[in-house]
């Protein structure tokens, strides 16, 4: 393999590392602040891509677009944890699955009626169409730059906003002293419903974002969950830096696999039972990864500190 | 409860299909909607005893558009006769498999147990296929496929009552290896999911490409980001690409495939299911140039088609895609037998011998059934363009395949 595929493919990783450093910013944040196990994020990251793809039908903008996504999922989220998710703050984990995996099934279903089965058409912006030469030889596409743009500016916001701000000190202080926060007289539930607002615009973000790319489609939100779930756990349950790192390790490896590991399997085996175990070994590898770093380090790469868990069963 | 509410008025034949009909309203609400509807309908109701046909078709998940295309071409042909086909009353009672083999199983139990259904169609999907399929043929039912047509049942496990209208799945990527053993194509790259039907699709397009294959690269179910992909595919410069993949993970492997710069150096090939006007809608411009083989396309010439093209416009205001075409030709292959039968669906040997003759004009034109009962017709090329007007269409093009069957049909002996 050749050093500039070696590098292209490197740049493959980072820029899906950070496609699934938004969706997972958001459940990491959820899971960790307010104790809720979210199995709808990835409806958010649907309802975002759906309402883009919407708006640049009728409007033809992709700003409009994106602000409309992540706009549409950030009220669709506060709408779900007011109905919903408000209630299931003190009950057990099964509840919280149970509940908001029917928001899965509901979401689904609203969007089928909305909009039809048919998947959605999500231009490409014209600035974006073509390629550029990221390396001599190697030309890239324009979109996926701005892609990976993106999620560097809106990380770094992120980060900003948590580690600067009064409202990402209180929301720290919740992931870590959930009760010592309340009887400081911060506004808990306030507090809760500001997370779970930021966590799905976030995601409608994403499915913006993620719209040109990809197929904005019934079910889009399922599977990428999975993969979230995975950097989540590698990088720690209510870290956002671990959730950075782990989307970084999940990206990168994914697309190695596929790209290095995946062609020497083949090449030393040979014949179907090597393209079988290359493919099949490129799809198990970022649970192998994250069996590992759960052997080695069971809370993640970079663990939120204090008390998370304590509040359950409240 | 839905059986009932099926049976006690022939809604689904006569009523047009709502998009929601799957969803189940509550029993108090199913009554007083059959009491409304039947007591509105009642007088109106052709006197003759009427042939029930079970559909069993996937409406939900991501796929349901590929059933409910299927089923609204077969309700066409039966409002084209005003509830009846070849002559004979018909009503058509649809369930939604879910996708999920046992809940297309436990349709057909109750189709053929209670509702003494004994003609079927509907089938999309392949596994959902080889779990209900065998029910109905032990039952003595007859089956007529509108998509489903996996290799099981294509050659050694042919049945006397198990017929297909679509194409066999093999005979599919065939036609794509055909395409492109004619385009010239010295070197080409094959993609294809990690699973049954993409190694399926991969060794189909190989027993008419004669050509080298550089690579057969298997992508994870599912997948929906290629890029790694398509570094590789620039780095082995093949002359052309052919890929399967289903539903969203092919859309965005046309746009990736594009986004990438791939597409105006490198042709990209895919199967009939991986560019029809649905995919073309959701993929856009990123399409255009990229190319198919299909055995029906909207735009063509023959009369049949050309009125099927326009019904279907004007009754469901939306392109009708291949399925929904193929779920017309399932409807009128039944229609000819009914007709010839006089609708005498239990003596299942002069149906078989009325079916075989497939004395029907069909969208396709070209069409017999080959000694296995699945279909022998023509392929075509179907490219994506762009028209002057800036709108995108497909194209048919050369005709591939003549009279082409499928691979299976010499092993089947009945």
């Amino acid at each position: 393999m050749s050093i500039e595929l070696l590098i292209e493919q490197s740049v493959n990783g980072l820029q899906l590392g950070l496609t699934l450093y938004l969706l997972a910013a958001g459940l990491t944040l959820i899971f960790g602040v307010m104790g809720i196990l979210n199995l709808a994020h990835g409806s958010m990251y649907m309802v975002g891509a759906y309402a883009a793809a919407a708006i640049a039908a009728k409007t033809g903008s992709f700003v409009a677009a994106t602000a409309g996504g992540a706009a549409a999922a950030g009220l669709f989220g506060l709408l779900v944890e007011f109905v919903i998710v408000r209630r299931l703050y003190h009950r057990e984990h099964l509840d919280q699955v149970l509940a908001t995996f029917g928001v899965i099934l509901f979401t689904n279903e609203a969007i089928a009626m909305l909009f039809g089965r048919s998947p959605l058409f999500m231009p490409t912006p014209q600035w974006a169409a073509g390629q550029i030469e990221i390396f001599p030889g190697v030309p890239y596409p324009q979109y996926r730059i701005f892609v990976m743009a993106a999620g560097i500016v809106i990380a770094v916001l992120l980060w900003q906003l948590i580690t600067r701000s009064r409202l990402g000190m209180q929301i720290r202080a919740g992931a870590t002293h959930r009760d010592m926060v309340g009887a400081l007289g911060v506004n808990i539930a306030r507090l809760y419903t500001v997370v779970f607002g930021v966590g799905a615009l976030l995601c409608g973000v994403a499915g913006a974002l993620i719209g040109p790319v990809r197929s904005v489609q019934i079910g889009m939100g399922e599977d990428v969950l999975i993969l979230t779930f995975v950097v989540v756990v590698i990088g720690g349950i209510g870290s956002l830096k671990g959730a950075f790192a782990g989307a970084m390790v999940v990206g990168i490896i994914d697309t190695l696999s596929r790209a290095v590991a995946g062609p020497a399997i083949k090449a030393w085996i040979g014949g179907p039972t090597g393209d079988s175990l290359a493919a099949g070994l490129s799809s198990i590898m970022v649970y192998l990864v994250m069996a590992l770093v759960l052997v080695i380090r069971p809370t993640g790469l970079f663990p939120a500190t204090g008390n998370r868990v304590s509040h359950a069963g409240h | 409860m839905s059986q009932k509410f099926s049976t006690a008025c022939p809604l689904s034949a006569t009523q047009q299909p709502h998009p929601a009909a799957h969803y189940r309203p509550s029993r108090t609400a199913q009554w007083a909607i059959v009491g409304l509807i039947c007591g509105g309908l009642l007088s109106a109701l052709p006197a003759a005893a009427q042939v029930k046909i079970g559909f069993i078709t996937t409406l939900s998940t991501p796929a349901g558009y590929l059933g409910q295309d299927a089923r609204d071409g077969f309700m066409l042909a039966i409002d084209e006769e005003k509830g009846r086909l070849g002559g004979v009353p018909v009503q058509l009672i649809v369930e939604d498999d879910k996708l999920q083999p046992a809940a297309g199983k436990q349709i057909a139990e109750k189709f053929l147990q209670s509702d003494k259904i004994r003609l079927f169609s509907g089938l999309i999907f392949s596994n959902v296929a080889a779990a209900v399929v065998p029910d109905l043929l032990a039952a003595n039912a007859i089956f007529v496929s509108p998509n489903a047509a996996p290799s099981n049942f294509a050659g050694k496990g042919c049945h006397r009552n198990y017929f297909v209208a679509s194409w066999q799945n093999d005979s599919l990527h065939a036609a794509s290896g055909a395409l492109a053993q004619s385009l010239g194509y010295k070197r080409m790259v094959l993609l294809a999911p990690n699973y049954q039907a993409g190694k399926d699709a991969i060794n189909g397009f190989k027993t008419k490409y004669k050509g080298s294959v550089v690579e057969e690269i298997y992508t994870n179910l599912n997948s929906t980001d290629f890029a790694a992909e398509m570094a590789r595919i620039r780095q082995l410069k093949p002359d052309a690409v052919y890929q399967f993949h289903p539903g969203g993970s092919g859309i965005a492997f046309i746009k990736q495939y594009s986004q990438a710069g791939l597409k105006a150096t490198i042709p990209l090939v895919v199967p009939m299911p991986g560019l029809e006007s649905r995919i073309l809608g959701a993929v856009g411009e990123d399409a255009v140039g990229v190319i198919a083989t299909s055995h029906w396309n909207g735009d063509f010439e023959n009369p049949v088609s050309k009125a099927f093209v326009e019904g279907f416009r004007s009754k469901y205001n939306r392109e009708p895609t291949p399925y929904a075409a193929q779920g017309y030709d399932a409807a009128r292959l039944i229609g000819a037998a009914l007709k010839a039968t006089g609708g005498k669906v239990e003596d299942t040997e002069k149906f078989r011998a009325a079916m075989l003759k497939a004395d029907a004009k069909l969208t396709r034109g070209n069409f017999r059934f080959g000694q296995n009962q699945h279909p022998v017709h023509d392929w075509y090329q179907v490219s994506a363009v762009k028209g002057s007007d800036g709108k995108l269409s497909l194209k048919t093009g050369v005709k591939v395949l003549t009279n082409e069957g499928d691979p299976y049909a010499q092993e089947c002996k009945m």
